[in-house]
């Protein structure tokens, strides 16, 4: 045990301002009137900008803290830094969403602050605790969120299955802490592979380890057959809430999986590498093929994100071959990006098209939008692009990396899987653009400036991210796991 | 050099600035927003008449190269690498020739979302061209699947009563076959280390089995956009459904991006898997040329027959181009072009009487020639090009590809040639009969029908003539004087036919 230094707080430095900034903005919220809790949302905003200043001041910076608990490199940076993007995207979408539904309460926004912290905290975990302990961070304020239009049923009904599913999920992490604790001596992440390549470790008990901890993480990112939650979660929550957890809560847990697996189980990579592409190609199978029944939009794009983390669980598939994981690490970073930006640009027009009671979320609701509409449409139909993986959008090029990996790790049969599956998404993807712009209809949207300026930033960057994603490539690939 | 001042960046992108254009232009200034079309698109027939003029002949390489780094991070090598030959010229300059005179053809064809349409066509001029010039693969592909998206609104939004049927069919049939066409090209760039198509044709050390592989992967997209039989049935669809101007497009140039894949990229990159596929493709060449033509025969309605009819005359080109010698690929490559004209041609003339009918139904047709003459010797004469008549462009283009096949040694067969020469027959039968339906015999009950509600069926307009016109000459400039169309190719043709015998030699 070394004593704590200022660099073991350097290293968790942005999650605690973030903490910090929550936990008083609770107390100015207290101060703010109700009918102006708009100013709320904007601090919290100024708080996840501020933070993402302070993250991207630490590129190049890493080291262990606090004892190995936690851990600052490339990585975690990368991950954080996509995170306070998407907490930024987050409040823009909630901003005029929460007003107009009448659910506009302070606590909102300190709610998703707090669960950001989680999964910063997610991403910088070096010890299997601390995964458990982001986990819980990060999922309690969402189940909260889940319910936060009570008293809708609906909503209360999200909430509660989330809770309900989630909680047992988390049990399946700590379950397989303790196991892999049993297996090895050590729940640090850095030590489990010395000690697993020492002859005295149960392989056994540390590959059961291993898969409990994929099955409570593979809850948290709606992976099949792990993703019974998601449509009525999705479906019930508020469409701002769901946009957020949809893609932090992904983008946490993929980072979570991505730094435990590459970093702690490549021993156990010939087990699992068989489990990850089972699940990968089941995701991708049954989400896609379950969402061409879907004609309520937000269900439709539940069932999309259940099969895009089956695009992002390919990454996974050769993280034991030490030659692609590099490749493969780096492109699932990508296609998280990659995924946010498009998934909050789609959530960001569904917004637009909600009315208070659940009206307004039919894909026939969508007819005629292309007509009245013309921007909205064409920015929903580069989203429905992006999801298809088809130019010229971030979708495409982030799909041909994670194909690259896969391809390169020689697992030829997953990657025509993906791709025949990605032609079943497009059946679906491309009915909502038939409807907007092959069908006639009177749609009403509601047009706020924050939500407008969320779908241009995203379709823009959709875009242009996919022509010159030179940037982005190069820092996905220089964001690899440290080890210690 | 400035990066958009290189001809060949200016010529494929040069509709986008359009594109923007017409974004300014209010909806309801419909004829503002087709002048501003017509002129962007006329513009850039200029730019590539500018590219023709700088282009050798004689030089068998690429030219006009516009070559540049792009994403070269991660252990990623891919280009901007644009370049013209011999293959690609005349496809290029078909490609920006037939889109102004398919957006005259809608002056009055497409009152509705008129904005709309023209961004997308000219979207897709950009997508068409793009795939003809790109030398790399990543970037072909981006071209190649982007195609699709401006096609797919065009057939849905201004298409026939099952036009979203069509249009969905049509994007899911080209991207199956394009989806497995990208792991090979992912293989190939991982493989080779680049994605530039000239580099991994020098490097050719692709193992055998692998080759077979990929072949089948690169076939896989460019057979359905050929459309080789059996892949076929979502041409009737998109053709029929299509608007005029989709269709000639659709048939003119969407259909040679599949028969220029497999002259670009599967003969070059795999030539042994071509030679053995050789007999196989002429195979199903020589179905196709049969089913197509006897198919056209039993139609209905006339669209459709045309549609029908691609499928025959393009199994023709996969004959040509399998014949894997000089002939057969020249013959190929100019039986492009021809298809091209033609096709487009009736395309436009069938849009043209339809506009005043609202029926393709050929039983209501008869005895027009009386009433539109000019209407009436232009469709003798498109007709007659397209069913092969010596004099105009489809002899030259069918009479090479015949020659070719039948001397074939990767073929290996001659009866594939005398079968499929009967189906030269077999298109003067249906073309013959669909003119006779039309335009001889008695007067049909469409005349009667149309004068009940107005003026009767009138002759061609000046605007449509002028749309005619250009096709007109260079179909009996093909037939009459065909010299410079092949100086042009032929340079590129003999060095592939070169390296193909080589191939050949060490396989035996």
């Amino acid at each position: 045990m070394t004593p704590i230094d200022s660099f073991d707080f350097y290293t968790i430095w942005p999650l605690t301002l973030l903490t910090i900034w929550a936990c008083v903005l609770l107390l100015a919220d207290l101060f703010i009137p109700k009918e102006r809790k708009g100013l709320t949302a904007l601090l919290s905003a100024f708080g996840l900008a501020l933070t993402l200043g302070f993250t991207l001041a630490q590129i190049g910076d890493e080291g262990l803290g606090f004892n190995g608990m936690v851990v600052l490199d490339g990585f975690s940076i990368f991950v954080n830094a996509l995170l306070l993007v998407s907490g930024l995207l987050g409040v823009a979408l909630a901003y005029g969403y929460v007003k107009r539904m009448g659910i506009e309460r302070g606590e909102y926004y300190t709610l998703m602050l707090f669960s950001i912290t989680g999964m910063m905290l997610m991403a910088q975990a070096a010890d299997l605790i601390v995964v458990f302990l982001a986990l819980e961070l990060l999922s309690i304020p969402l189940y909260v969120l889940a319910a936060f239009a009570r008293p809708k049923v609906e909503s209360e009904e999200a909430g509660l299955k989330y809770f309900l599913l989630g909680a047992f999920a988390t049990g399946f992490v700590v379950y397989g802490t303790a196991l892999v604790f049993g297996a090895t001596g050590t729940t640090s992440i850095f030590e489990i592979i010395q000690k697993a390549t020492s002859s005295n470790t149960s392989g056994l008990l540390l590959s059961i380890g291993a898969s409990l901890i994929l099955v409570g993480l593979g809850f948290k990112v709606a992976v099949v057959p792990f993703h019974m939650w998601t449509p009525d979660v999705y479906q019930g929550a508020p469409s701002a809430v769901t946009a957020f957890m949809s893609s932090g809560a992904k983008i946490a847990g993929f980072a979570a999986l991505l730094r435990v697996f590459a970093t702690a189980f490549p021993s156990i990579a010939t087990d699992m590498t068989g489990i990850f592409w089972a699940l990968s190609a089941l995701t991708m199978i049954l989400g896609n093929v379950i969402a061409i029944a879907q004609t309520n939009i937000k269900r439709l794009l539940a069932y999309s994100s259940i099969a895009q983390a089956g695009y992002i669980l390919m990454a996974f598939v050769p993280y034991g071959d030490p030659d692609v994981a590099p490749v493969s690490i780096a492109a699932g970073l990508f296609y998280l990006v990659a995924y946010a930006v498009t998934n909050f640009g789609a959530w960001g027009v569904v917004i637009a098209l909600e009315k208070s009671e659940g009206r307004g979320l039919e894909i026939g609701d969508y007819a005629g939008l292309a007509r009245k509409h013309p921007a909205l449409a064409a920015a929903m139909t580069v989203f429905m692009l992006s999801l298809i993986g088809l130019p010229p959008t971030v979708g495409l090029v982030g799909k041909i990396y994670l194909f690259r990996a896969v391809i390169d790790g020689g697992f030829y049969g997953l990657a025509v899987i993906g791709v025949l599956t990605s032609l079943v998404s497009a059946y679906y993807y491309l009915r909502v653009v038939v409807t907007m712009y092959m069908r006639d209809g009177e749609p009403e949207t509601e047009r706020e400036s924050f939500l407008d300026l969320t779908t241009i930033v995203t379709a823009v960057a959709t875009v242009v991210i996919s022509l010159v994603p030179q940037f982005l490539f190069a820092w996905a690939s220089s964001a690899v796991l440290k080890l210690f | 050099m400035n990066f958009f001042l290189q001809p060949l960046t200016l010529l494929t992108f040069f509709p986008l600035l359009g594109v923007l254009i017409l974004f300014f232009i209010p909806s309801d200034r419909k004829d503002a927003l087709r002048w501003t079309a017509l002129a962007v698109s006329l513009v850039t027939f200029g730019i590539s008449l500018w590219v023709l003029s700088m282009f050798e002949p004689s030089n068998p390489d690429l030219q006009l190269v516009a070559q540049y780094d792009w994403i070269t991070v991660a252990g990623w090598n891919i280009q901007y690498y644009l370049g013209v030959d011999g293959l690609s010229i005349l496809l290029v300059l078909l490609t920006t020739f037939l889109t102004p005179i398919s957006i005259l053809s809608t002056w009055t064809a497409v009152e509705e979302r008129v904005k709309d349409f023209m961004v997308f066509f000219l979207l897709l001029e950009v997508g068409m061209t793009g795939v003809f010039l790109a030398q790399d693969l990543f970037l072909f592909y981006i071209f190649w699947e982007f195609t699709l998206v401006p096609m797919y609104f065009i057939i849905g939004i201004w298409g026939g009563p099952r036009r979203i049927y069509a249009a969905i069919k049509f994007f899911l049939y080209t991207m199956a076959g394009s989806i497995l066409m990208l792991l090979a090209i992912l293989w190939l760039g991982i493989y080779g280390g680049t994605f530039s198509v000239p580099e991994l044709i020098a490097q050719g050390n692709i193992p055998a089995n692998v080759q077979t592989w990929l072949f089948l992967a690169f076939t896989a997209a460019f057979a359905i956009k050929v459309p080789m039989w059996p892949l076929h049935s979502w041409l009737p669809d998109a053709h029929v459904e299509a608007p005029t101007a989709g269709s000639v497009i659709l048939a003119g140039v969407m259909l040679k991006l599949g028969t220029y894949g497999f002259l670009r990229f599967n003969i070059p990159l795999f030539p042994e898997a071509s030679i053995q596929a050789a007999p196989w493709i002429a195979l199903f060449a020589t179905i196709g040329i049969i089913y197509g033509a006897a198919v056209s025969y039993a139609q209905a309605d006339v669209k459709k027959l045309v549609a029908y009819s691609s499928v025959s005359h393009l199994g023709f080109v996969m004959l040509g181009l399998f014949a894997l010698n000089s002939q057969g690929m020249q013959g190929a490559i100019l039986q492009m072009i021809n298809h091209g004209l033609s096709t487009g041609a009736l395309f436009l003339l069938v849009g043209m009487i339809y506009e005043q009918t609202h029926t393709r139904e050929l039983k209501v047709y008869g005895g027009l020639w009386k009433i539109t003459p000019v209407f009436g010797t232009i469709m003798l004469i498109v007709a007659l090009s397209s069913m092969g008549l010596p004099g105009l462009n489809g002899f030259v283009g069918e009479f090479a590809i015949l020659l070719g096949a039948f001397g074939s040694q990767a073929i290996g067969n001659a009866w594939y040639a005398a079968i499929s020469a009967l189906g030269v027959i077999m298109a003067a039968v249906y073309i013959l009969y669909m003119f006779q339906k039309m335009f001889l015999g008695p007067q049909g009950e469409i005349v009667d029908e149309v004068k009940q509600h107005g003026h009767g069926i009138r002759d061609l307009n000046w605007r449509e003539i002028a749309i005619m016109v250009p096709l007109l000459i260079l179909i009996f400039w093909i037939g009459l004087y065909p010299k410079p169309f092949f100086a042009l190719l032929a340079p590129a043709v003999d060095p592939l036919v070169d390296s193909l015998s080589t191939a050949a030699l060490a396989m035996h």
